[in-house]
């Protein structure tokens, strides 16, 4: 059949199950706006107030759905303002699809109005991405697209569609959606050999990462700690694989994980590494990384394996499967010296409350109990990012949403909202820092116009807090830049947008607010005085090794 | 630090040497020289890459552009059982005092004139890198005017190494 290439657009929308897409509308895209005018029956199209929202708001779909999110914008200012979320998703490896429009194929290249070369500038954030240059080839490029982001490491992929090719015709022939295998054992050391390391092992510890998650191998990591009695610290991006209570889980390692996942590392003969790629925020002092172990390394991606550490075995394969081979050749085993050991390591850092702010830490708990094991968290980057990490009571992979790799402030709300929009859940929680939220706060017109029920909850320490936190620490607290001295009413901002504002300064206060804003059941602000003064710990400086660890 | 001499096969579209050299200069990784053209298969590009860095460099590059979702195959050259030829074009500099001279070295190294013109002649040279090198050393005492290089490119003795 003959269509023309907006409808092709549409059609192979369809043919890969997609029902909602997250954009802005613009010059170069009218076509293929057009047909989704045409279709919106079948197509849910969420227009964000700025493009960078719309394509958080489709990497927060995907993270929270497991589904490809898709984004679309125009050429130019359209296009170059999805970068920041590509990037994003880029460095977390998250399947999205991002469509362009540019213009016309006979202005390329004439510095036309609203031009930009995309595709060039988004070559290192993606993991592929074309430009359509024949009619002819626009629906197996887009059906490439869809398999690309999904496959092995998923990513995002980027494809740019001159307008003359959005009304050109062509032949249309529908195909399957887009489906991948998991490749199981790729390439590496033999299984049964690195089994009997591990069997061997007095001191073993298991780290993994976000890979987990996206290779739905948390099951097999539970089911190895069991049968082997083997402790497990893991990532930011893989909070959740394990639930927070779990007592071999040791929480988060690196930078401010927890001081007992950090020195049981530090003094393992063994790490099991699946899905990580040590990064900087992890392996600190990559030389120093469990300089007495063994290390064994488990990823999809094969340019991983000693990459930033350097490991001694390597399986380069999908988590689930190895894990799953693994899995039988691992002995049942007890290692009760070595937990014994690790109990002497657990410090908690103490905190004190009271005066005119809310400790950090209570909001978490609070917002804990509120949401129960089955609520969304959605973070922004900063100190708060870090105690949602840390304080959160972490019981599913796939509710808590953060920017782990390129660590976006500004990603918080588009994310919470594609949470909310693909799940359906209600609410969807939005936790944010007064820095972070000022970067893309301009969303809640998007949580208003579909009613998307985000709570937004933002410490407030009148600071960027992180930023700070180092000058504080690092540099003879001279605060450059960090203190900006905002005025901004959050109730008054928050109601003039059309959503419910809150402030608070006391736990009670916190609580009243909370259940306000849930029974609302639309978007709400809730602002919580915290201290400035406060830190994120423990923390090991960039570079360095628990030796160097700050409690307090 | 090594040196390193990478075939890489690619599909023959736009933008794919773009791609390639975007993704060395994002990583650090040094390109010494490259050479690029379609193969007897046009829908096959073969960029020959020089290249150096550490055995953990040099591991991390070829994983990396393994990446590449145009890569279609590529080998390490192995320098003892590869041909690798580079070209070399020189314009030098000459007149009636140091011509002879000149022509002396050139033939040593079998370099072919193309061009004569007043005042200056121009060499072609075909081989190896480092042969180039020291033709090239061996011109310090003359005035080269223009010169250009092509990079190196080269092929496995032999049985077929590497298709599609």
């Amino acid at each position: 059949m003959k269509l023309n290439g907006s409808e092709i657009i549409v059609k192979v929308l369809l043919e890969n199950e997609v029902d909602t897409i997250f954009g802005y509308p613009g010059g170069c895209v009218l076509n293929i706006y057009d047909e989704l005018y045409k279709n919106q029956d079948k197509i849910t199209h969420y227009i964000t107030a700025h493009e960078q929202g719309a394509s958080h708001a489709a990497d927060g779909y995907a993270r929270a759905t497991g589904k490809t999110g898709v984004v679309l914008a125009t050429s130019g200012p359209g296009a170059t303002n999805l970068v920041t979320g590509i990037a994003t998703a880029y460095m977390d490896s998250v399947p999205m699809v991002a469509i362009t429009g540019n213009v016309g194929s006979s202005l390329i290249g004439r510095d036309s109005f609203q031009e930009v070369y995309i595709a060039g500038i988004t070559m290192p954030i993606t993991k592929h991405n074309f430009v359509v240059r024949k009619i002819e080839d626009l629906a197996d490029t887009l059906r490439q697209a869809f398999k690309i982001a999904i496959s092995d490491r998923p990513g995002p992929v980027l494809v740019d569609i001159p307008k003359d090719i959005t009304a050109a015709v062509a032949e249309y022939e529908p195909k399957p959606k887009q489906t991948v295998e998991k490749k199981s054992f790729i390439d590496g050391d033999n299984l049964a050999e690195i089994a009997e390391v591990i069997n061997k092992a007095k001191k073993p510890v298991i780290f993994f990462g976000g890979g987990v998650k996206n290779s739905n191998a948390g099951d097999l990591i539970k089911k190895i700690i069991e049968k082997a009695n083997i402790p497990a610290t893991h990532t930011m991006m893989a909070s959740g694989v394990l639930r927070y209570d779990m007592p071999e889980n040791l929480g988060l390692l690196g930078m401010h994980g927890s001081v007992a996942a950090n020195r049981t590392v530090n003094d393992s003969d063994v790490v099991i590494t699946v899905a990580s790629r040590f990064s900087d925020r992890v392996a600190l002092s990559p030389d120093k990384f469990a300089k007495k172990a063994t290390l064994i390394q488990i990823d999809i991606d094969q340019s991983e394996i000693n990459k930033n550490v350097k490991v001694d075995y390597s399986v380069v394969g999908d988590a689930e499967t190895v894990l799953g081979q693994l899995e039988k050749l691992i002995k049942e085993n007890k290692h009760e010296d070595w937990f014994e050991k690790i109990n002497s390591f657990r410090k908690d850092v103490p905190y004190s409350t009271g005066g005119n702010t809310i400790h950090p830490k209570q909001i978490m708990d609070i917002l804990s109990e509120k949401a129960g094991e089955d609520g969304i968290f959605v973070t922004d980057v900063g100190q708060h990012q870090m105690w949602a990490a840390q304080y959160l009571h972490h019981v599913k992979a796939e509710n808590f949403l953060t920017s782990g790799g390129l660590g976006t402030m500004g990603y918080g709300y588009g994310a919470a909202i594609g949470a909310a929009i693909g799940t359906g859940k209600s609410p969807v929680y939005h936790i944010t820092g007064d820095g972070s939220f000022h970067m893309n706060m301009n969303e809640a017109c998007t949580a208003v116009t579909y009613n998307v029920p985000v709570i937004s909850i933002c410490l407030n320490n009148n600071a960027l807090g992180m930023v700070r936190q180092w000058q504080k620490i690092f540099y003879g607290q001279r605060y450059s830049a960090s203190e900006p001295d905002r005025k901004t009413d959050y109730v008054k901002v928050a109601e003039g947008f059309g959503a419910k504002g809150y402030t608070c300064s006391t736990v009670e206060e916190f609580k009243a607010a909370l259940d306000d804003a849930v029974n609302c059941g639309g978007p709400a602000w809730i602002e919580c005085h915290i201290d400035r003064e406060e830190r994120v710990l423990p923390m090991i400086p960039g570079g360095g090794t628990v030796d160097d660890i700050i409690y307090e | 630090m090594k040196k390193t001499y990478l075939s890489v096969l690619v599909d023959n579209h736009e933008g794919v040497l773009t791609r390639l050299s975007s993704l060395f200069c994002q990583r650090g990784f040094n390109i010494d020289s490259l050479s690029v053209a379609a193969t007897n298969d046009e829908t096959l590009s073969r960029v020959t890459i020089a290249t150096s860095g550490s055995e953990e460099e040099i591991n991390q590059i070829i994983n990396q552009t393994k990446k590449l979702y145009e890569y279609e195959g590529m080998f390490e050259i192995d320098p003892n059982d590869s041909l690798i030829r580079e070209l070399l074009l020189v314009k030098v500099a000459c007149d009636s005092k140091n011509r002879s001279g000149l022509l002396e070295i050139s033939s040593i190294y079998k370099a072919k004139i193309i061009d004569v013109s007043v005042g200056s002649i121009v060499f072609e040279l075909t081989g190896k890198p480092a042969k180039l090198d020291s033709y090239i050393q061996n011109l310090e005492g003359y005035t080269i005017l223009e010169m250009c290089r092509t990079g190196a490119t080269a092929l496995q003795r032999g049985d077929v190494k590497m298709t599609k």
